[in-house]
């Protein structure tokens, strides 16, 4: 490591440069490939705007100011809570580099996708376009990202912020680590869009125009392949698969009331 | 506000800028906040928490050049001019630490908890482990509970709740850890870890490495001395096969160092490693204890049978005096021959025709075919307990250097500093008084660090370089290079009659002790001893085999081998009871041993055990109260209760010996040298209140030197729960030899000193019960603690906060190892839970307050009555819980842990 450039701005990416945000996941593992840091965080971005439309919540914002500021919405103050990681991480971690390490256990991936969340990237050579968070991550650690590449923002749209949700989380630990996490939400109209984290090695969302029945969310889910679901320490698959299965007809009861 | 280009710590502006790269633990700690502790570098532990601005955060995910301009504080910095900070107070009146390393982040934690957090204490302290206190004393702190801590009267204070005198400088972060020291000059050590399994490396080329700036020296294979060791620490080096070496031209398992490099710098000795070039001949291996048995398996050691012992420990020294003479030849003079394998049929394996096998026992008492020919119900099931890792917060590490005289001093985490010395002496061919090994206050050890694993080859490069150097592991590194408890296969059949009297029991036990053999045949022979001989069962068979494979060794860890094996026998004897449809404390009750029983398990072992107290009637009746207890559990949730026992001799077998003095200083308090080490363990509080009661005088009035070669003549060391019960009674005795001498001739002002020794023999043995109530959701296969109780007999209650502590501690590594912990190990042979992230520690939320009742009975070997009671309330928690878990669910599950996802997996069979 020879540098920090703080503050970075899109198109200073070379590579073995790594854009830089809380640092607390850049910083909790050996990288010595790297080269360059690309502070971001002293890019002067208003971590949160809100509008008629929604909520803009820059990439930079932090875990505690997003617990703070958006409080009032239960489905963020859950998905918070979420993390394996304590509120002294959330002063540091922020809610852009949670989504571009893309685990499957993020939690503001499961936010971001379970609120019809899209993402602003900018390229290096500044061109920005927008993905919807629902397609951002690609596998486990894997988003579309290309090299030089950044998350600049998530907006939240206003009518799924303020939607009906239902969450449930699985852990082998009480505040253990995310093995399974299901948001739903449901719209005024009638529909039901379920999202599926933690368990699978991507998000899976299924989208219900009218209260499913149990059985058609049952194969709704059955079409998640066997092999999506994650095997390692943190669960077994078929119990990932099942939790799934149980707490998605949970979520069904719950909001269907 | 401080200038935009500094840092303030505590106050004063740091003008110095941090490197690039570099997080704000390694900032603060180079310049001098010794208090900001490394604990995994992952932010997962809470170890190094620091306030930036006010707010807490963890120092070592925290970007060190973000800091400048901001205000640092760290421990060092939260007392203000009137004294300690509330917080730091009450964990000191709370004793909310055992051996400290975490205490500093536990306290700047606690101090920035708002209200609504001190609320929910689970959630806000998830980023904040600690290993030893089961958390208890740390709730206390936290919620500032009235002070648990006494200040005893002259004379009296064994019994009392003394606190450690290591107190205020542990909630200060002042006490100083191993690398709790400026060191100027010093080197940095980095290795190369083996990729593969089991390969011979053909050569090293190691010149792109020398090129790297700062790079001092490169050590491989080519450097090291031709002498086999292991790295395991025992009194007797025969316990152990000699088939390490500092480095070796064969690595047998992955993450064995392959090449030191040593440099100016860590991330210089870090790229130096990189540009190692090593060509490799690769070997097959097995990294599966059972096909490790079987013929045509690869060989470990292709060398011809090492060392082993038949019984339990070679015979005791006749000679109270230590014997650390080394071994001349690369191989341990052995008296004792292999057993020959079982005759029997039945045996299931022939193992000695194996060379795999590091050691076995295989023996008989009375006739088994006939005991269960006349039992009523048999029951057999086989058992798997993984590896599990200490997961001390301090990893394993040592700074060297030569003293102005030219020797030798290393400076290490260990519970063994003579040990270490003496090994050290043998492998560079140092006379011993050459060689000075000191230990400072060590943060957790649970077995670990009754090994040496990085001693030799920083010696090696002090030796090399002459300049001070220093290699301290990362938490990585614990995992893929450190050692791991014992993963044991356990079979046991046992038969009862009708009336609840047991008539046999047949173990066979498979002990995988990984590529090196330290502590496998140890450690096979203690886990089938206390198990079986705290039952007076007339018929019974061991089998027993400790196996090589290629992976990450075993090592000592507390409980050394009687978990693993109590969990079968505890499990099974449940079963029985439950089939014979009795209450299992009934059936424990008719079938233990009592007072003035012999203490027999098959084979030979050192005959100086005996029961010189006895409580286990009043633990078994403890837990009979649990029972009658109720708790509500969640509609729909499956409830059950269990219990199981233990066993634990008070010390090793064959000789564990310490020296200690103390002497009259000239203002009148007394200085107190031991050679043990005290890592959290509480011995030195009670070596403290031990000789003041000798002395008539107070503890604050003693002082201590200890953990030093030069502070005693020889001491075994801190494991083995001889704490209290060896190095105690040495200080017992060095004390009464003062007091004798000032009783004889008191001239005020002249310097007197005694002297005490004890060589560890004879033994008794202490007794614990533990016992859940558990609550199970069918639907998720979450389990619940309702109620957890546990009973233990130390003898005389030296200090009851210790003890408490002790056990709640013990409870909960317990509690980890049964719900969460597993090394794993790929198909490869490498190591995969390299983190605390993946490797999954009891946290706060995990652990749920213990009970502890305490039975009363005065020892008549132990000093002043007491026994030990460090590593044995950790070994009937596992069989407790499964028990309870069985009773809950209908299910007996045999594997650890019991996660969530494995018992509904269960359920649904």
């Amino acid at each position: 490591m020879t540098e920090v450039i703080s503050p970075a701005a899109p198109g200073s990416w070379r590579p073995g440069d790594a854009w830089l945000g809380g640092g607390t996941a850049l910083f909790g593992e050996p990288r010595p490939h790297l080269r360059r840091l690309l502070d971001l965080t002293t890019a002067g971005w208003p971590p949160l705007r809100t509008g008629d439309d929604g909520v803009e919540i820059a990439a930079t914002c932090t875990i505690a100011e997003l617990a703070e500021r958006i409080a009032g919405h239960r489905i963020v103050r859950q998905c918070c809570h979420a993390f394996l990681a304590s509120f002294k991480i959330w002063n540091v971690a922020t809610v852009g580099g949670n989504l571009c390490a893309a685990l499957p256990a993020g939690p503001m991936i499961s936010l971001s996708v379970a609120l019809d969340g899209t993402l602003l990237l900018i390229g290096p050579d500044r061109t920005e376009r927008r993905v919807a968070a629902a397609d951002f991550v690609t596998g486990e650690g894997t988003t579309v990202l290309r090299d030089g590449e950044l998350l600049r923002s998530i907006h939240l749209p206003a009518a799924a912020l303020t939607a009906r949700t239902a969450y449930r989380r699985g852990s082998l630990h009480p505040h253990g680590r995310s093995a399974v996490l299901l948001i739903g939400r449901a719209e005024p109209a009638g529909s039901l869009t379920l999202t599926v984290t933690a368990a699978t090695r991507r998000p899976h969302v299924l989208r219900f125009a009218s209260p499913p029945q149990a059985d058609e969310l049952a194969a709704a889910l059955g079409a998640i392949p066997a092999e999506e679901y994650m095997d390692d320490v943190h669960g077994r698959p078929v119990w990932r698969r099942h939790l799934t299965g149980h707490y998605a007809e949970q979520i069904r009861t719950e909001l269907g009331a | 506000m401080t200038r935009p280009d500094s840092v303030l710590i505590n106050g004063s502006a740091h003008e110095r800028a941090p490197r690039p790269g570099q997080c704000l633990r390694t900032y603060l700690r180079e310049e001098g906040c010794f208090g900001v502790k490394k604990g995994c570098d992952t932010g997962d532990c809470g170890a190094c928490t620091v306030h930036v601005d006010g707010q807490p955060v963890h120092s070592c995910v925290y970007p060190a050049f973000r800091a400048r301009g901001r205000s640092v504080t760290t421990i060092e910095g939260l007392a203000g001019p009137s004294g300690l900070h509330p917080v730091q107070q009450s964990f000191l009146d709370a004793q909310g630490f055992q051996c400290g390393f975490c205490t500093a982040g536990m306290i700047m934690t606690a101090a920035a908890l708002p209200a609504d957090q001190r609320e929910d204490l689970p959630r806000a302290l998830k980023g904040s482990l600690c290993r030893c206190t089961g958390y208890r004393a740390i709730t206390d702190a936290i919620e500032g509970r009235p002070p648990a801590i006494t200040e005893p009267a002259p004379g009296a204070a064994v019994g009392s709740s003394l606190g450690a005198p290591a107190g205020p400088g542990v909630v200060t972060g002042s006490a100083r850890f191993t690398f709790d020291l400026d060191v100027p000059g010093v080197l940095h050590l980095k290795v190369l870890r083996s990729p593969h399994a089991h390969a011979r490396i053909i050569s090293v080329d190691t010149s792109e490495a020398l090129a790297v700036p700062g790079v001092q020296a490169v050590l491989t294979h080519k450097d090291v001395p031709d002498v086999l060791f292991s790295t395991a620490q025992h009194e007797h080096e025969a316990e152990d096969p000699y088939d390490t070496r500092v480095l070796d031209e064969v690595v047998r398992f992955v993450g064995q160092r392959v090449a030191a490099v040593v440099a100016s710098s860590e991330a210089a000795a870090e790229e130096g490693c990189r540009r190692l070039v090593v060509d490799y001949e690769v070997l097959p291996f097995v990294v599966d204890p059972e096909l490790a048995l079987a013929p045509g398996a690869p060989v470990v050691h292709p060398s011809p049978a090492l060392s082993s012992s038949s019984s339990s420990s070679p015979s005791p020294s006749p000679s109270p005096a230590p014997s650390p003479t080394p071994s001349p030849s690369s191989r341990p003079a052995v008296s004792a021959s292999f057993t020959p394998p079982s005759p029997s049929p039945s045996s299931s394996s022939e193992p000695s025709s194996c060379s795999n096998v590091v050691g076995e026992l295989h023996a008989s008492l009375g006739d088994v075919d006939a005991g269960f020919a006349a039992a009523d119900v048999v029951y057999e099931a086989t058992f798997r307990t993984p590896r599990a890792q200490h997961a001390s917060l301090e990893t394993h590490g040592a700074i060297g250097w030569l003293d102005d005289d030219g020797r030798l001093v290393i400076r290490s985490s260990t519970q063994t500093p003579f040990l270490t010395r003496r090994l050290l002496a043998r492998l560079y061919d140092l006379p011993p008084e050459r060689v000075r090994v000191i230990a400072g206050r060590v943060g957790g050890g649970f077995g670990g660090k009754q090994e040496m694993l990085v001693e030799d080859l920083v010696a090696l490069a002090v030796l090399r370089t002459g300049r001070p150097v220093r290699w301290e592991y990362t938490r990585a590194e614990q995992f893929l290079g450190a050692t791991t408890r014992h993963p044991f296969v356990v079979a046991l059949k046992a038969g009862a009659r009708r009336d609840g009297l047991l008539t046999a029991m047949r173990l066979n036990v498979l002990v995988d002790t990984g590529a090196y053999g330290n502590h496998g045949t140890s450690v096979m022979h203690h886990g089938c001893h206390e198990s079986l001989a705290v039952y007076k069962c007339p018929n019974m068979r061991t089998d027993a085999v400790t196996v090589y494979t290629n992976t990450v060794p075993a090592g000592a860890f507390r409980g050394y081998g009687l978990g693993q094996v109590t969990f079968a026998v505890e499990s099974v004897l449940d079963e029985l009871a439950r089939r014979i449809g009795m209450d299992p404390v009934t059936f424990r009750e008719l079938n233990v041993v009592r007072a003035g029983d012999d203490l027999t398990a098959p084979g030979d072992h050192v005959d100086d055990l005996r029961i010189a107290s006895y409580g286990l009637d009043q633990c078994l009746s403890h837990i009979r109260s649990a029972a009658a207890t109720t708790d509500d559990a969640p509609p729909g949730w499956l409830v059950g209760e269990g219990m199981a026992i233990a066993m634990i001799a008070a010390g090793p077998p064959g000789g564990h010996f310490a020296d200690a003095t103390i002497t009259r200083l000239p203002d009148g308090r007394y200085e107190l040298a031991v050679g043990t080490a005290d890592f959290g363990n509480g011995s030195t509080t009670v070596h403290t209140q031990i000789a003041a009661d000798e002395l008539g005088t107070t503890p604050d009035r003693i002082v201590l030197r200890q953990s030093d070669t030069d502070a005693v003549r020889h001491d075994t060391g801190a494991f083995a729960s001889t704490g209290v019960v060896v190095a105690g009674e040495a200080v017992l005795r060095a004390a009464r030899a003062l007091r004798a001498q000032l009783t004889a001739s008191d001239v005020p002002g002249v310097a007197a000193t005694g002297h005490g020794h004890f060589d560890g023999t004879p033994r008794s043995v202490a007794f614990n019960a533990q016992w859940f109530r558990v609550a199970v959701d069918p639907d998720t296969g979450e389990l619940r603690i309702l109620r957890s109780v546990h009973s233990a007999d130390a003898g005389t209650v030296m200090n009851p906060l210790q003890l408490r502590g002790q056990i709640e501690g013990g409870v909960a590594q317990a509690l980890g190892a049964t719900l969460a912990e597993h090394v794993d190990i790929s198909a490869s042979g490498e190591v995969t839970t390299t983190s605390f992230r993946h490797y999954h520690l009891p946290t706060f939320a995990d652990v749920p307050p213990t009970e502890v009742h305490l039975a009363s009975t005065s020892d008549t070997i132990g000093p002043l009555g007491a026994k030990s009671m460090s590593e044995s309330p950790f070994n009937p928690v596992s069989p407790a819980l499964a028990n309870a878990v069985r009773d809950a669910i209908g299910v007996r599950l045999t594997d650890l842990p019991l996660t969530a996802d494995r018992i509904w997996q269960a359920m649904q069979q």
